[in-house]
């Protein structure tokens, strides 16, 4: 395992924020209530973390960003939410990734019967490469993850679980986004393949200022890369500060199962 | 020897046309997870508009453009107000769309164009030909040829272009699709429209052969034993099934029929496909879930 990264610092602060949320309120269905009152901001060049348990609201808050609430038969109720200063709430989410925002959902959603290349390649698709703009892309991918080049034409199903998180975010990046959703990288993943995803995300913000907002259970990693963190539950944010301090405290295990009083 | 061989390969033959009918399905299948219950009906609409055209002195081109031109603005119409507002409902709501929309392009289709048979004269002569000693029926070989062609091109077309992977990447996962920027609305109209063009196609050799007439419509009852059989996911299923039930409901009424009064062809498929379905549910090539254990 690799020693402790030093304290990240993050690199937009003080900047304007590149996607706030400003008080939105979910419901599934018109009638199940998903987040109750959601309020957060990322800055440009941040990895911030959304922390908290089954069922307090992380993926909605990331699908009310993303505009795939629409696939769950969702809305957002109340509140907005801004890219760049722009209202983007119920915004379609496949004009949102070509304006920036992609999404890599929960339990990866890989194309299982296309290749690890076809894959890929579906991610360059909103913008209509050349064959050799193309090429020069899916080499960058490869080159951040050199396992995808050895399974190219393997079916993405029959991939191992780590293969595949590593192809949807590969995927996701090819689309040139600003803003990369992520949720539950580590879910169902070996501690190893986790920390190697998280130092891959981690290299890709610093060397090219990619801006993440990361869903996760694993607070350990989660916080060990990231600058900033929110804690979710029950639909709202209980808790938010630097992940420096939020390393420090010992009861967010408690927040998540509810027990604390915040 | 020559008897068999002839019911064999003018089963094949005929086979392919079931192909054809059954591609249709297959493309809707794969790219909105519904069984278009409308196929026959866009099938017959399609082969009614070209010959009423045509009747009307359009030269052969221009009236296949013009109704091609027409099948395209009727997918953008459907996908606009069926498939838009029901996106992400069960596939049971999509059936059952597509069956009140099959009797919609049924009735529109006759209430514009009349009920009448019209005759469709394709240019192609149905006088069989000998190949060696075997009798072929010529309007076959065409049929067969077109067929095959169409699902050379279709093939190429879902594997190399970028319309043919993203069409591919909807039918394996919609939400990863839209996540990465690929507008499904669009994939919709597309799939539809080229369902849509491939029904013309069927339409035509059917027709031609047997007039184009409302029961058109009820190839679709052909196509269901085809697509159980070959699978409902793929092309190359949809050809090996068509050509399966061509041939075995040849060969079983040439062989079987004389013994147990004949009349065998019209239900023969559907015990083939009973069949199939207990021993692979999925058809021949039918896609099941790719996963890792």
């Amino acid at each position: 395992m690799s020693t402790q990264t030093p304290p990240p610092v993050a690199t937009g602060a003080g900047l304007a924020p590149l996607v706030e949320l400003r008080g939105i309120e979910v419901v599934y269905d018109a009638a199940i209530l998903g987040v109750a009152d959601i309020s957060l901001t990322v800055a440009p060049g941040e990895i911030v973390a959304l922390l908290g348990a089954n069922g307090a609201g992380k993926s909605t808050t990331l699908k009310a960003t993303s505009g795939l609430l629409v696939a769950d038969r969702a809305l957002v109720s109340r509140g907005s939410v801004l890219f760049r200063g722009e209202d983007i709430t119920g915004v379609a989410p496949n004009l949102l990734a070509t304006r920036g925002i992609v999404h890599v959902l929960e339990g990866r959603h890989v194309f299982g019967h296309l290749t690890v290349e076809e894959n890929l390649r579906t991610g360059t698709f909103l913008r209509r490469l050349g064959r050799r703009e193309t090429e020069r892309d899916l080499d960058e991918i490869y080159g951040y993850f050199p396992r995808l080049r050895t399974k190219r034409k393997t079916p993405a199903g029959l991939t191992s679980g780590g293969e595949q998180q590593m192809l949807a975010i590969g995927r996701a990046l090819l689309t040139r986004p600003e803003l990369v959703l992520l949720d539950e990288p580590s879910m169902g993943l070996a501690p190893i393949i986790v920390e190697e995803i998280f130092e891959i995300i981690a290299g890709l913000n610093r060397t090219k200022g990619t801006t993440f907002l990361v869903a996760e259970q694993n607070i350990a990693v989660s916080l060990r890369h990231a600058h900033r963190g929110y804690v979710l539950d029950g639909g709202k944010v209980v808790l938010t500060a630097t992940a420096a301090d939020l390393r420090e405290r010992d009861d967010l295990h408690e927040i998540y199962l509810g027990l604390a009083s915040v | 020897m020559n008897l068999f061989l002839e019911t064999l390969i003018g089963g094949l033959l005929a086979g392919t046309m079931y192909s054809l009918v059954a591609i249709g399905f297959v493309l809707i299948y794969k790219a909105s997870g519904v069984f278009n219950f409308a196929q026959g009906s866009m099938l017959l609409f399609a082969a009614l508009t070209f010959v009423t055209l045509l009747e009307k002195g359009l030269p052969f081109a221009a009236a296949l453009a013009v109704t091609i031109a027409i099948l395209i603005l009727g997918a953008i119409l459907i996908e606009r107000t069926v498939l838009r507002p029901l996106a992400n409902r069960s596939p049971m709501t999509l059936f059952m769309a597509t069956l009140g929309l099959s009797y919609v392009i049924e009735g529109a289709a006759q209430g514009l164009m009349g009920a009448q048979v019209h005759a469709l004269d394709l240019g192609i002569e149905d006088v069989p030909i000998f190949i060696g000693d075997v009798l072929i029926s010529q309007f076959d070989l065409v049929a067969a040829a077109t067929a095959v062609t169409l699902a050379l091109v279709l093939a190429l077309l879902f594997n190399n272009t970028r319309i043919g992977i993203s069409l591919r990447a909807v039918a394996d996962d919609t939400r990863a699709a839209l996540s990465i920027g690929i507008n499904l609305n669009r994939i919709w109209q597309i799939v539809w429209a080229v369902a849509g063009i491939v029904g013309l196609v069927a339409g035509m050799l059917w027709g031609a052969r047997q007039g184009i007439q409302f029961s058109l419509s009820l190839v679709v009852l052909k196509a269901l034993p085809v697509l159980i059989i070959g699978g409902f996911t793929s092309i190359g299923g949809a050809i090996a099934g068509g050509l399966i039930v061509g041939a075995a409901e040849n060969l079983a009424e040439t062989y079987v029929g004389p013994y147990i009064g004949g009349g065998i062809t019209p239900w023969f498929p559907y015990f083939l496909a009973i069949a199939f379905l207990y021993i692979r549910p999925a058809g021949l090539f039918g896609e099941r879930a790719l996963e890792r254990v």
